[in-house]
């Protein structure tokens, strides 16, 4: 029974984390992700939890005890954002490597500079390669729901997952959120059963052995596999939370596509601007639709290209930049649909950095070249919003 | 003789750490003072490229190796499952553990000082050894803050405008001191004092807290002397007061040995081929005899020797 409450993206996720209650926490606050860990730490105090939490000196310490503590077994959680899971950056990869079920939330922020405490993707794009599973919610409801889906894949995939949310806009504000029953939440989940545990003093082995030439390959590649079947961890999950729950999220989001022959796709908490844009395209005729991601890690590239093949043109929109070429999710849909024989034209848009808001003007202006350009028959030019009158040079 | 059968072994033989390599005897020495079984937390080191070379190990005992500046702060995490799975009787087996946490200079004076520092802080019920080779040895003989004063390195080389490294090595025993955990020690693998190492890591396994160990690991290759000297060599460093044996119980300092004769600094300068350079350079080895002097007259006095 879903009962309803008002919260913020960082207090439904800490309800969803009291209700999982982890063996072990271990954190360092950053903005805008702070709160989850002050609400657990008050959980803690006032003995609604028995899970051990470690306030650590760093995010680097803070994965790296998450490292010690999943590797012996627990049930691990952790949260931060921006130059917190830059500064863990390294041992996200060790995270991965050791096939170790973490499971972080993440209010996206900016990256540093100039310092910005504002919602955008640099922080989890810089670490796409990590080996982590990446999903990233919509608000605050999906957040809450994903992060309890997130134990079930880690643990299923033996992959550690990050439930991305944009900071400030999901993570601060008061939505209305329904949350499940405490003991709903504890049956979905289970009990934890690690099948390496380096407290097995009996059948002692060795943990993030030195790996030369003739095996670290092999090793990487049992990575990319596991990954690879994520996708179907992912779905399978989703589909029994949604037998149980009565909601399911996919591995993305698609709104108006089936008829539609421009679109855009986005990730994150735009999506909701570019639905409302959409509609108001289709009251002026055109057929605009929108795919969200949910799913950047695994990248579900062969179920977005049977999804996306039939549309004209499409404008990625990346909320980060990379310096020197194109955006990441721009180049992943790029790569999911070049192998079509006749693929839609695919433009980029650098949106929202440091925090800026896609106004609704804005995404409508951006259907609208769509549909010129397609109108025209050429592509739309890459897209950057950003100022360059009254701006020091 | 039958007691010594039953201790635990950390390390089987045919690893691949240096012939006369220290680590392999302190790690032994260390584990097998324990009163229950080990769990061991590693840093990237010698000790660590040695003996994990996947697919084989040479660890008898679980070992888990992260990365090379965060040792403490994984050991602390794996304390915390320790005693999460205890209070739930979840634990692999209903057994009392320790959780050991090894490091290099580097990864104890250097990169790994905050987290070392943090997890002190923090009073993380774990057993600390710094294998103290002074100098980054895995990387081929680089300078750390650990270096002497003098030594030839590959990043403080001697030349016509440089006899070496120019500053003192850092006082991290007295660092970690600063942080008010239950126990403290200063030991080296040595025959002068056979049984010191082992009686301190007991010592250290029966704290209510952290406990730091820090250990002078003669190196061979780095340190330039023949691999059969290295237990003379750790003497020599115990003999000059170089490397003083002392611990530090509950904030109370204790010297644990006292050379009859103090031999001169100039014997353990001249028994390294990283010094070999100072040796006709008189001025220089009077400074490091003076400071060696004054840090051993300052020991002695927080031993209430004086």
């Amino acid at each position: 029974m879903r009962k309803v409450i008002a919260a913020t993206g960082n207090q439904a996720i800490a309800i969803a984390l009291r209700q999982i209650e982890p063996d072990v926490m271990c954190a360092y606050p950053i903005t805008p992700s702070t709160q989850i860990m002050e609400t657990y730490a008050q959980y803690i105090a006032d003995g609604i939890v028995k899970t051990e939490l470690r306030l650590v000196e760093s995010e680097h310490s803070a994965m790296s005890a998450c490292i010690g503590a999943s590797a012996a077994g627990a049930r691990v959680v952790t949260a931060s954002s921006s130059q917190g899971i830059a500064l863990m950056h390294e041992i996200l990869y060790i995270a991965s490597g050791l096939r170790l079920p973490i499971v972080m939330a993440v209010a996206n922020r900016a990256l540093s500079a100039p310092i910005n405490i504002h919602g955008d993707h640099s922080d989890t794009m810089g670490s796409r390669d990590a080996g982590w599973i990446q999903l990233y919610a919509k608000n605050a409801q999906e957040a809450y729901d994903t992060i309890i889906q997130a134990i079930r894949i880690a643990e299923g995939a033996r992959l550690p997952v990050m439930v991305c949310f944009d900071g400030f806009t999901i993570s601060h504000s008061v939505q209305r959120i329904e949350i499940l029953e405490d003991a709903e939440v504890k049956d979905f989940i289970g009990v934890y059963k690690p099948e390496h545990s380096l407290l097995d003093i009996k059948r002692s082995k060795t943990f993030g052995t030195f790996a030369l030439p003739n095996f670290y390959a092999e090793i990487k590649y049992q990575q990319r596999d596991a990954m690879r079947k994520a996708l179907y961890i992912i779905k399978d999950i989703d589909t029994e939370f949604l037998n149980r729950f009565g909601t399911s999220y996919g591995l993305f989001e698609t709104y108006m596509l089936e008829d539609a022959e421009i679109a855009t796709v986005v990730i994150g908490s735009t999506a909701g601007t570019l639905k409302y844009a959409t509609d108001e395209m289709r009251k002026e005729g055109i057929r605009a639709g929108m795919l969200r991601i949910r799913a950047f890690r695994p990248f579900p590239a062969k179920d977005i290209t049977d999804t996306l093949k039939h549309l004209k043109a499409i404008m990625v929109l990346d909320r980060t930049d990379s310096p020197g070429t194109d955006g990441p999710l721009y180049q992943d849909i790029c790569s999911a649909l070049i192998d079509m024989p006749i693929h839609p034209s695919i433009s980029n848009f650098m949106y929202g950095l440091g925090g800026r808001e896609l106004a609704l003007e804005k995404a409508k202006r951006i259907y609208r070249d769509l549909a010129d350009a397609t109108r025209k028959g050429i592509k739309v030019e890459h897209g950057y919003d950003v100022r360059t009158e009254g701006v020091g040079r | 003789m039958k007691k010594l059968l039953q201790v635990q072994e950390a390390l089987t033989g045919g690893h691949r750490l240096c012939a006369g390599c220290s680590e392999s005897i302190i790690a032994k020495q260390v584990v097998m003072a324990s009163p229950r079984p080990v769990v061991a937390i590693l840093a990237t080191s010698c000790l660590e490229v040695a003996t994990t070379i996947y697919p084989y190990t040479a660890w008898m005992i679980p070992l888990l190796h992260v990365a090379f500046e965060n040792v403490d702060a994984v050991a602390s995490g794996v304390e915390a499952a320790y005693l999460a799975l205890k209070k739930q009787s979840t634990l692999p087996h209903n057994e009392d553990l320790e959780i050991l946490a090894l490091g290099g200079d580097g990864g104890t004076y250097d990169i790994g000082l905050q987290s070392l520092s943090g997890a002190l802080e923090r009073k993380a019920r774990i057993r600390r050894i710094c294998f103290c080779n002074e100098g980054y040895m895995n990387t081929g003989i680089q300078r750390s803050s650990a270096t002497p004063f003098g030594a030839h390195t590959t990043t403080t080389p001697r030349g016509n405008a440089s006899f070496g490294k120019i500053e003192w090595r850092k006082d991290l025993t007295g660092i970690v001191a600063a942080h008010h955990i239950p126990y403290i020690g200063q030991a080296a693998p040595v025959t002068l004092k056979p049984h010191d190492l082992r009686i301190k890591a007991a010592k250290g396994f029966e704290a209510d807290g952290p406990a730091f160990l820090n250990v002078l690991a003669p190196c061979s290759r780095g340190w330039g002397f023949e691999p059969k000297d290295t237990i003379a060599i750790a003497n020599l460093a115990v003999e000059t007061c170089y490397w003083p044996l002392f611990e530090i119980v509950e904030g109370k300092w204790n010297l644990t040995y006292e050379p009859k004769i103090k031999k001169p600094i100039r014997d353990w300068l001249a028994a390294q081929k990283r010094f070999e350079h100072l040796l006709t350079d008189e001025p220089l080895i009077e400074y490091i005899q003076k400071r060696i002097d004054e840090e051993w007259e300052a020991l002695l006095k927080k031993c209430d020797r004086k």
